[in-house]
């Protein structure tokens, strides 16, 4: 059984203030992105027959997933033009007629948001700081050496610069790469997703890229 | 004449918090209605359901939260009255789909799909004449209900 040291990251006190069941918690994985196993390809195989275009229409009444509508909402996001990530890889597999596998990381990451409506993202922990966050984004910061980002925007960071605009792009010199040797996996928690369903999507994604090397 | 008082001026800023709270509660609960809507609307077509970006991620400023609670309130109104005149069109033509087979004589040619009646399949009901002309002639009407949809070319 493989062992996972799952943490919560910290949150910036102007944001706990206004959100105050926001969080983010994380876990170390020593994995690289290979090429998906075939076992991995089945359990996708099998994960979309699960999803008819009824499941995907009701999705948003469900209790995960209408929380993530709900934080897209509050953060100044339409989740009907930027779909939350649950209904974005639903909507993926209605359009693909089923998951289509990429790697491993892409892979573990779909399979961990389909099963639990929670989104995880992966960085290359070798290139990111000891303690990893949530914060508004400073006057002028830019996400990796080249995007600009605007102020106040929330972003996943180190004690050093932003990583990742929350539920959307990674800095390039953060991301994982086929260089990665060592990953740090990261789910978002919002008013009304119990923790158990991030550490559970955590632990999905960790043990899916582990089965694929 | 009596002394002019300056003006007092508050020594603290007011606190946004509450009302903060209490905007981004509404803004949750519209969006629930809202998906509550979407999801009874299902497999109607042409509502609308954009509410635009405020180009999140970001903490939004109070006017905005106020924007956003009214956009949305507007939004859950408006597809309800929506919802509500189609189901009662809805409503007329399942009336109409039983009087088509009660009395097809008095309702010929008329065809009502599943469309109409806010179905989901390319179902239909037709008032169509028995053996052709000679149904016409002889004022043999009665209703046919298709299969279904038709093959994919």
């Amino acid at each position: 059984m493989m062992d996972l040291d799952l943490q919560d990251g910290w949150v910036d006190p102007e944001l706990a203030d206004e959100f105050p069941e926001l969080g983010l918690s994380y876990a170390a994985v020593d994995a690289s992105p290979e090429r998906t196993s075939k076992e991995v390809k089945e359990r996708l195989r099998a994960l979309s027959d699960r999803y008819t275009g009824g499941k995907v229409i009701h999705m948003r009444q469900d209790a995960i997933p209408w929380a993530y509508r709900v934080f897209y909402r509050q953060v100044g996001i339409d989740p009907d033009t930027q779909h939350t990530p649950a209904e974005g890889v639903a909507l993926e597999r209605l359009r693909a007629g089923g998951f289509v596998s990429r790697n491993s990381v892409d892979d573990a990451l779909t399979i961990a948001v389909a099963e639990t409506g929670v989104p995880v993202i992966a960085l290359d922990r070798d290139k990111v700081g000891r303690a990893i966050g949530l914060r508004l984004a400073r006057q002028d910061e830019r996400l990796g050496p080249t995007r600009p980002l605007s102020a106040r925007q929330i972003v996943v960071a180190d004690e050093d610069r932003a990583l990742a605009v929350l539920f959307g792009e990674i800095a390039e010199d953060a991301g994982v790469t086929p260089d990665t040797r060592h990953m740090l996996l990261a789910g978002l928690k919002v008013k009304g997703v119990p923790a158990i369903s991030v550490e559970e999507a955590l632990w999905m994604a960790a043990e899916t890229l582990v089965e694929a090397r | 004449m009596p002394p002019v008082r300056p003006p007092v001026l508050p020594r603290t800023t007011p606190d946004e918090r509450p009302a903060r709270r209490q905007l981004l509660e509404q803004v949750a609960r519209l969006e629930e209605e809202l998906a509550q809507l979407f999801c009874s609307t299902w497999p109607r077509k042409g509502f609308e359901w954009d509410v635009r970006s405020r180009g999140g991620p970001r903490v939004l400023s109070l006017s905005e939260l106020e924007e956003l609670r009214d956009e949305l309130a507007e939004r859950v109104g408006k597809a309800r009255r929506a919802l509500s005149d189609r189901t009662y069109v809805e409503e007329q033509n399942r009336r109409l789909i039983e009087e088509m087979l009660l009395e097809p004589e008095r309702h010929r040619w008329v065809r009502v799909g599943n469309e109409d009646i806010g179905e989901p399949g390319c179902k239909h009901w037709h008032v169509r004449p028995r053996w052709g002309v000679i149904g016409m002639l002889m004022s043999w009407w009665r209703v046919v209900i298709s299969s279904g949809c038709p093959l994919a070319t």
